[in-house]
């Protein structure tokens, strides 16, 4: 892959913003031009939230559009499907199953859409569903979820396995290296 | 060594660089980090002002005492600070001063969407406007040359995706001028009139000779390209431009959006058959492009409201762009909400079961306006619920004071809420005031302020007893309540509005994100006893939804605040209690 474009997508508090910074640390050390954008501020208490991490020999805009999204790396489903319009046609999406009630469902104004993962999957999107707060805590730790996420997003890039692996234990404190290469691990090699 | 950095980072490693050994500021998203990072450098001293203003005059005694100086804050700070900075203006500087703002297009954090370039203007102060992280650091640097050559503030605009995007910069080493001695100067820095009608044609032939450098100093460019189309942009939307265009159109590329450089932009105007400006927000290049009587583009085909991208301006350009797909499925808003366990929660559904009429302010709790609470009537800026209450009252007399509260966070009574308290203390309004004590500056991502003890290293620090503070100026009545208890709120809300003279009600609780505060284990939802009345729907915890007719809690969410369990009349609500207990 010599440029792309991945979205992390989520709700205010999940934690998106260690997944962003492995990838944007990762990405400059193969050599490429990078660019990641957060969104601080109101929209991070509980409202939906989304980064964007850019890669290539040059990168302009700091931000994905519609249609530009190589990869939809969520960690709430709805949010994938909020986001789908900014998939490119032939697109991933690596999504976590877990599923948080927006305010308008909670006070039963709106619905939580049903069957998501089968309605991502007719897009024409190429879908990985995984229970991720499963995994992370078998690999010891609820917080690892995002870990959990960029181990099967590692699973489509010519990275080698060995570089991502140095770069969690670049970014992420010494007593939480273990959990979260177990984590990456477990990621990487889920079936679909 | 290159790395990955955040704008507002990269500016203030701009600061660090520059010498820059006073930053003061407040608060406001998107810029809060430049400050937050710049207290890191132990060479800085760094502080959190009250308000923009006191940091703007902060940074004006500093440059006084011969070193060079910061003040940081949001496109609304601006506004605060303007006085200040309009006479600053006037005075120049002894060393250095820098203004960082940081606009907001699209309005992500912010209540309104004003074109800071307009105060550059209005103020005749020069102003810089980075692309990257890289340019911030640079742009930053040659800020405080350019502010000590021309003797003035110089103000460095950033915007949303300058500041939180991460892009690669280069560091280098720390330069610090040593600092000057301090020269008594009364016909340059007392602005009475005498003086000051001396200064303004001075500050008029200093916008000439900045105009001069700015056509010569390489801080605007022209990137040739294809002459056909000519575009003249700066910002993020050079970025989008470039992203649409590559190296196929030309490009004027503005580093110094005030003052124009009028012969550069004619000198590129002759080069292209179509000239398009493209600029977000208010088209302030547009119009001064036009008034050199040169035909050009721009709002014609571009939007003054919300942030550019890439595909709104190729739209625009009548490019034709891939949208993605969506589901047929309507998907629910996910709108920010107030946290699980947020002390605000239980002020605002005793607000709202009152029927108050409430003057809002800016926080956190500006989310009170939000379903189910939907308890705030107005909200315009820091420091007006306490001053509109009053109008409100003096309008509306016994009607609206015994039904109409003003509601305001510690920090924003501390920007700016104590001179309309003071106005209700001396005016004599039968007003009531809700102080929302949470001992923090929530929105912004928890900074101290004067109420909370510490400083913005996390230093013990003075602190500004709020209930001594209101009794100083006047308000007898001052009473302090845990917003936790329903009911206790409830009967002091009740009282303070019906009691015959103004009125403080302090609801003190820390905010529920604070690491050091302590919660109770979560709560359980017993479904014999649940008649799924929905009386606990009413608060708007995120915690609690409906699943098949009854009440249920996630339990990775509820910190135990108990205000669900006050609500419920037949006692579903049980706690989880720990392991082993």
């Amino acid at each position: 892959m010599k440029s792309g474009n991945i979205m992390i997508v989520g709700v205010g508090g999940q934690g998106s913003l260690l997944a962003s910074k492995l990838l944007g640390h990762l990405l400059l050390k193969e050599g490429f031009d990078v660019k990641v954008s957060e969104v601080h501020g109101m929209s991070q208490r509980g409202g939906s939230v989304v980064t964007y991490v850019r890669f290539g020999e040059k990168v302009a805009s700091p931000v994905i559009d519609e249609g530009e999204a190589d990869f939809i790396v969520s960690f709430e489903i709805l949010e994938a499907a909020r986001w789908l319009r900014y998939l490119k046609p032939d697109g991933h999406i690596v999504t976590n199953t877990q599923q948080i009630d927006p305010m308008p469902v909670i006070i039963g104004a709106k619905e939580y859409p049903k069957e998501l993962e089968d309605k991502l999957k007719a897009s024409g999107a190429a879908v990985d569903v995984m229970d991720c707060l499963t995994l992370a805590k078998e690999a010891g730790s609820a917080k690892a979820v995002n870990v959990v996420l960029i181990g099967r997003l590692s699973h489509y890039f010519d990275i080698p396995e060995d570089k991502w692996i140095e770069a969690i234990e670049e970014i992420v404190p010494a007593k939480f290296t273990e959990i979260n290469k177990k984590a990456f691990e477990l990621g990487r090699n889920f079936e679909s | 060594m290159k790395q990955l950095m955040l704008g507002n980072k990269a500016f203030a490693r701009g600061l660090y660089e520059a010498g820059c050994c006073v930053v003061s500021s407040y608060p406001g998203t998107p810029s809060t980090e430049i400050t937050e990072e710049a207290a890191k450098y132990d060479e800085i001293y760094c502080e959190w002002a009250p308000n923009e203003k006191v940091a703007m005059e902060v940074t004006f005694g500093a440059s006084l005492g011969g070193v060079r100086s910061f003040c940081g804050m949001k496109h609304v700070g601006l506004n605060v600070a303007a006085d200040p900075l309009y006479t600053m203006s006037y005075t120049g500087v002894h060393a250095g001063i820098v203004i960082g703002v940081a606009d907001d297009p699209g309005m992500h954090s912010s209540q309104n969407e004003q074109d800071s370039r307009h105060h550059a203007i209005a103020a005749k102060v020069p102003m810089l406007e980075p692309s990257d992280s890289a340019e911030t650091l640079e742009y930053v640097k040659l800020a405080y040359e350019l502010s000590e050559e021309f003797d003035t503030p110089v103000l460095v605009k950033m915007c949303t995706r300058i500041a939180h995007s991460q892009s690669v910069v280069e560091t280098s080493q720390r330069a610090c001028p040593p600092r000057k001695a301090y020269e008594k100067n009364i016909a340059k820095n007392v602005m009475m009139p005498g003086n000051a009608i001396k200064r303004h044609p001075i500050i008029e032939e200093r916008t000439n000779n900045l105009k001069v450098w700015s056509e010569t100093s390489g801080i605007n460019k022209i990137e040739e390209g294809g002459k056909e189309i000519g575009i003249i942009t700066s910002s993020t939307s050079y970025q989008y431009v470039k992203e649409v265009f590559g190296d196929s159109i030309s490009i004027l590329k503005l580093g110094m959006v005030n003052p124009l450089p009028d012969k550069l932009i004619r000198e590129f105007a002759s080069q292209v058959e179509r000239l398009i400006v493209v600029e977000e927000m208010d088209p302030i290049i547009e119009e001064h492009v036009k008034s050199l009587g040169i035909k050009c583009e721009g709002k014609n085909l571009l939007p003054v409201c919300g942030e550019f991208s890439q595909n709104l301006i190729a739209a625009a350009m009548g490019k034709d762009i891939d949208t993605g797909k969506s589901l047929d499925d309507e998907i629910p808003v996910r709108p920010p909400i107030m946290c699980a366990g947020c002390p605000h929660r239980g002020v605002f559904y005793t607000l709202a079961k009152n029927k108050c009429v409430v003057m809002g302010d800016i926080g956190c709790y500006t989310l009170g306006a939000v379903a189910p609470l939907s308890a705030m009537d107005m909200t315009l800026c820091m420091g007006a619920s306490v001053s509109a209450v009053h109008g409100f009252n003096k309008a509306m007399g016994a009607d609206g004071e015994g039904k109409s509260v003003g509601i305001i966070g510690d920090s924003t009574f501390m920007h700016s809420g104590m001179t309309g308290l003071a106005n209700i203390a001396y005016n004599q309004s039968n007003s009531t005031v809700i102080i929302l004590d949470n001992s923090i500056t929530g929105m912004t991502g928890h900074q101290q302020n004067p109420t909370t003890g510490y400083n913005i290293k996390g230093d013990p620090a003075g602190k500004i007893d709020l209930e001594a503070l209101c009794r100083a100026m006047g308000i007898d009545r001052v009473v302090v309540t845990d917003p936790y208890d329903l009911d206790e709120f409830d009967r002091v809300l009740k009282e303070e509005l019906a009691a015959e003279e103004p009125s403080v009600i302090i609801a003190r609780r820390p905010c529920a994100l604070l690491k050091y505060v302590k919660h109770n284990t979560p709560l359980t939802v017993n479904t014999d006893k649940c008649t799924g009345c929905g009386a606990c729907m009413r608060i708007g915890c995120p915690a609690i939804s409906m699943k098949e007719g009854k009440a249920c809690v996630d339990k990775t969410l509820c910190v135990g605040c108990d205000v669900c369990m006050q609500l419920c009349h037949f006692d579903s609500f049980e706690r989880i209690e720990k392991k082993g207990e």
